[in-house]
């Protein structure tokens, strides 16, 4: 991220070619554009939790609530407010980010394993909400009967629900906006303190920090960030599940963190694709796919601790 | 109304002596060795269908004393293997390997066994209610509960007398003095592990008696046992004794009054705990937090 | 162990090669296609593989297997022949529909079967339509999908929620009394199927002395079952489905609540009975299709033709759904001579099944109005053995048109739209 020269600046401009292009050679390497706006809805997902897991030292276990509750916001808004694409993603990015908050308010001052223990548990209340709210959210069945609305931009329309390349690029605009506030909140003094208090909690203490108060406001920004995601998910699927709150996406959007690499601001990113490609491609083959990413997560944690990305880091430091 | 009552608070016990076992082999690990094991309730179903596979050659009662033995070797195995690597790392490397451990098993158990669920057979005695009016206390249930009491009381007497249970108790409130002590830390927290699998082992064969076997089964039960720790508080095994118990109570109440929410109750449980009391009910200050 | 074998045959993408083409790397095969007419035709199949309708999910696999290699025996469609491309839901919507989009967008399939899943089976509807390809629901019963959620291009297989009620509350009304008591999944399809029967009931002149409604996944309904008891009926029905039917059977066994109320229900699979120890294997139900039809032509050759892929063991409803699914695609296409969905969706209205697809004694056809198959209804009584075979698990005692249970077209609230 700080000023690592041209390396760095070619890095990013191959990141966004490679993304802008992805549409055309997606199915040249039997891939489908579908996939492509996963990866990227999936990649914000984990760098939103990675704002906080990699950023700031503090391990969320039940992310996948916030980033569900912005899907039914989403849905919700499109069924029962308006038929506007911008204005449920906006609803939906607020429901989950004034949940996470207040939930944070609630937690900030456990650590460790204790914290991880209580996002699981709450994760899990939003997950029965939308599971047993069945007059509201569809219950098991899901949240159905909306779907994303093309845009207008004065006379001009953009038809993102019937055209899936069209729909890329919207997911990808938003992605480039999400993505872009996140690096320039990492790059202010707020951010400076957050990296602080992931080195040495006591010493940033000590600095007259308070660190509650930042490790909230971290974890809130980060609920707003994955609900921003959710969003987007809702959109591509036009369908909200309780899967979407379940502590086992938690685990996927956690493993595509830790996979790509914590400490790197893109690894989550790459730690999607990777995560996002190989379950489609194993799960064709064979309906053994579970064992394979079970096996994954174990090799990721016994060899790759740093991740793909902190890898390459490290071996160029050295 | 009042005996609808009275029934459901008896039958709210008998889950709860179930969700009981399962925790106390899940907070036994988290409180020595720091590790949040995900894969506990892929450990129970290994545990109920080892127990299938050995009852048509030991029988119930075989099945139900050597399956949990060997579902604590595999633990065992595991711990060494894998586990152990990640001791004094990050928290969340020993979750995310757990967490992948419970994905083989479950796909594991699918492939060895089927997706089909399968039925266990226990003896027909067990399988009589007691008597017309309190029809829901079968033989199997009681037996249940029966069972969670000596696993139960025997965990803690070893814990309070044997000279490895004091040294996991003391390990749990201070691990480095223990360790300065020239106490085998490595061992020791291998033996606790395997103790704690055999519980979830002991667990599946109950389940298993119970409910029949499914693959998917354990990621169903894991859960309550999570909250009946976190309601408890975490580093307290009393408090999960009486976290467990509580949330079954919680749920056989709601259940009477307002029945979609019967299980939604153990999570407000949780939350008013947490907002009254944020170390839990038995937790101590500090230990975890 | 043969389970091995037969899961590791559904886990792989059945390819069945032409007899002239090469062998096919499966995931390399859409780059190196160059033109459509000399290629295999393609049916994409999603079905939750893993997680909690996992074996139901595979039998219905299994079942389009076997129709896809007696398809590719006679010749293929069109002569054409047809590749199967499983894929695996998970149970999890998100993952549904990207399958969805793979199998469309990617492998280019011409037709698409799928999910046991009601709301993935809706999800992955919406793209189908899109994409205009005709599409045939083989397990999901959720009632909007041939009703006010139907679509010009989906067709299913399998029964509504209506149709199960209509077929058995007679049966139960006339023999087993008046005061009914519910266990109900919580879900749209518990709902939809309980005010179903309660309508019935109603009309029979019966009451309801109440419902517990139960979370998908319960594993203890003991609570349910002392509320259950306590409100004193005289059937016991029990909607609940797979592995929950399973678990609540087999605590009202234990609990002797069988021994002073009749349990009864509707829908009951034969893998649910399987799963049941013999002592727990009671009650009046429905059954889809039942393997055991004496006389009924072809059954017998079905039957062993399974038993063959099946670890010996018979086929299940979700198998015959399976294999009717892929059946009538083959079946449509030869008569009209094309693939092109939107010709095929509306030759499907009222076309029969011959009877070495139906294999059930009653007319079977898809019904225009609404796109739903007019299947027949087994209704009798679960049994702890067979007296000739062990797979023999329930008495079938009358088998019923589908034509008398379903609800009359307007009555479903199906109003389809075609494209122009």
């Amino acid at each position: 991220m700080n000023a690592g020269g041209r390396t760095n600046r070619l890095v990013l401009a191959a990141i966004w070619v490679v993304l802008l292009a992805a549409p055309f050679w997606l199915n040249l390497v039997g891939g489908y554009t579908a996939l492509g706006s996963r990866v990227l809805v999936l990649g914000l997902a984990a760098m939103s939790l990675n704002f906080l897991l990699g950023f700031t030292g503090v391990l969320s276990f039940g992310h996948a609530a916030w980033f569900g509750l912005g899907a039914y916001g989403a849905g919700l808004a499109l069924k029962f407010v308006a038929l506007s694409t911008p204005l449920a993603m906006l609803l939906g990015t607020l429901t989950g980010g004034i949940a996470g908050a207040l939930l944070g308010a609630l937690i900030v001052h456990r650590r460790g394993i204790y914290f991880a223990m209580v996002t699981i548990a709450f994760g899990q209340v939003f997950y029965y909400i939308a599971y047993r709210w069945n007059s509201l959210t569809g219950g098991d069945d899901g949240l159905r009967g909306f779907s994303r609305q093309p845009l207008a931009f004065g006379p001009m329309r953009v038809d993102i629900l019937n055209n899936s390349t069209l729909f890329y690029y919207f997911v990808l605009v938003c992605f480039a906006v999400a993505v872009g506030i996140m690096a320039l909140l990492l790059r202010s003094p707020f951010g400076r303190t957050m990296l602080a208090i992931r080195e040495n909690e006591r010493r940033a203490r000590f600095l007259g920090i308070p660190i509650e108060l930042h490790i909230w406001i971290a974890f809130a920004l980060s609920c707003v960030f994955i609900s921003f995601s959710g969003t987007l998910y809702a959109l591509l699927n036009n369908f909200a599940d309780p899967n979407n709150l379940y502590y086992s996406l938690s685990g996927d959007l956690v493993i595509m963190a830790v996979m790509g690499g914590m400490r790197v601001f893109w690894g989550p990113l790459l730690g999607a694709a990777v995560f996002v490609v190989l379950q489609d491609y194993v799960s064709s083959l064979t309906t053994n796919w579970m064992s394979f990413i079970g096996l994954l997560f174990v090799l990721v944690v016994l060899f790759f601790p740093r991740g793909l990305l902190g890898m390459l880091r490290q071996r160029r430091v050295a | 109304m009042t005996q609808l009552l009275l029934f459901n608070v008896t039958n709210g016990l008998i889950i709860g002596a179930f969700y009981v076992l399962m925790a106390l082999g899940l907070s036994l690990i988290i409180n020595l060795s720091g590790v949040i094991n995900f894969a506990h309730g892929g450990f129970l179903v290994i545990g109920g269908y080892l127990a299938y596979a050995l009852t048509p050659a030991l029988g119930f009662w075989g099945a139900l004393l050597v399956a949990p033995l060997l579902t604590a070797v595999i633990g065992l195995v595991v711990e060494r293997l894998l586990i152990r690597r990640l001791y004094g790392r990050d928290p969340l490397y020993s979750l995310l390997l757990t967490f992948g451990l419970a994905f083989m098993i479950e796909d594991g158990t699918r492939f060895i066994w089927g997706a089909q669920g399968l039925p266990v057979t226990v003896p027909d005695f067990l399988n009589q209610p007691l008597s017309a009016s309190l029809f829901f206390i079968t033989g199997y249930r009681l037996f249940m509960v029966a069972v969670v009491a000596v696993a139960v009381a025997a965990l803690f007497l070893l814990l309070r007398y044997t000279r490895v249970g004091i040294r996991i108790r003391a390990g749990t409130l201070d691990l480095e003095t223990v360790s300065t002590l020239g106490v085998n830390v490595g061992r020791l927290r291998s033996l606790n592990f395997a103790a704690g699998i055999f519980l979830a082992g002991l667990s599946g064969v109950l389940a298993g008696g119970q409910l029949g076997l499914d693959p998917t089964m354990g990621a169903g039960l894991l859960m309550p046992s999570f909250i009946a720790i976190i309601v408890g508080g975490v580093g307290s095994l009393p408090g999960t004794l009486v976290g467990g118990l509580l949330i079954g109570v919680a749920a056989g109440v709601t259940a009477v009054f307002f029945p979609s929410a019967s299980d939604a109750v153990m999570y407000v449980l949780m939350a008013v705990v947490l907002l009254l009391r944020p170390r839990g009910l038995m937790g101590e200050e500090g230990l975890m937090t | 162990m043969d389970r091995m074998n037969s899961l590791g045959a559904i886990g792989r993408r059945s390819i069945i090669k032409t007899a002239a083409a090469a062998a096919l790397a499966p995931l390399a095969a859409p780059t190196i296609i160059a033109a459509r007419g000399e290629t295999p035709l393609r049916i994409g199949m999603i079905d939750p593989l893993t997680g909690a309708y996992a074996a139901v999910a595979r039998d219905e696999v299994t079942g389009a297997q076997l129709a896809l290699s007696r398809v590719n025996a006679k010749g293929g469609i069109l002569g054409r022949q047809v590749e199967l491309l499983v894929e695996d839901s998970a149970n999890d919507v998100g993952t549904g529909v990207q399958k969805a989009h793979k199998l469309i967008d990617r492998d280019h399939v011409d037709f698409m079967i799928g999910d046991v899943n009601s709301a993935i089976a809706q999800a992955i509807a919406q793209v189908s339509s899109q994409n205009r390809i005709l599409h045939i629901v083989s397990g999901g019963h959720t009632d909007g999908i041939t009703g006010k959620d139907c679509k010009w291009n989906v067709w299913r297989v399998c029964n509504t929620t209506r149709m199960e009620a209509n077929s058995v509350c007679g049966t139960l009304f006339q023999k087993y009394g008046k005061k009914w008591h519910f266990i109900t999944p919580d879900y749209s399809f518990g709902h939809t199927l309980q005010s179903a029967i309660e309508a019935n009931l109603k009309k029979l002149g019966g009451t309801v002395t109440g419902a517990e409604l139960t979370p998908l996944g319960t594993s203890d309904f003991s609570a349910y079952l002392i509320k259950a008891r306590a409100a004193n009926p005289d059937v016991l029905i029990l909607l609940v489905q797979g592995q929950d039917m399973v678990n609540c059977l087999k605590q009202i066994v234990q609990f002797g609540i069988n021994k002073q109320v009749k349990v009864a229900g509707t829908q009951q699979e034969l893998e649910s009975l399987e799963a049941l120890p013999p002592q727990a294997r009671v009650g009046t139900w429905m059954f889809e299709w039942y393997w055991k039809q004496p006389g009924v032509p072809h059954v017998a050759e079905f039957v062993a033709d399974i038993r063959k892929v099946n670890n010996g063991k018979v086929p299940t409803a979700r198998h015959w759904f399976g294999f009717t699914s892929l059946y009538t695609f083959a079946l449509i296409a030869a008569q009209e001579k094309t693939t092109d969905g939107l010709k095929l969706a509306r030759a499907l209205g009222g076309f029969e099944l011959p009877p070495e697809i139906k294999l059930q004694p009653n007319k079977v056809y898809y019904r225009a109005g609404d796109h739903q198959l007019m299947l027949s209804a087994f209704v009798g009584e679960a049994q702890e053995h067979g007296s000739d075979d062990p797979d023999d698990l329930f008495k079938v005692d009358r088998v019923i048109a589908g034509d008398e249970i379903a609800p009359p077209v307007d009555e479903t609230g199906c109003h389809l739209t075609w494209p122009s």
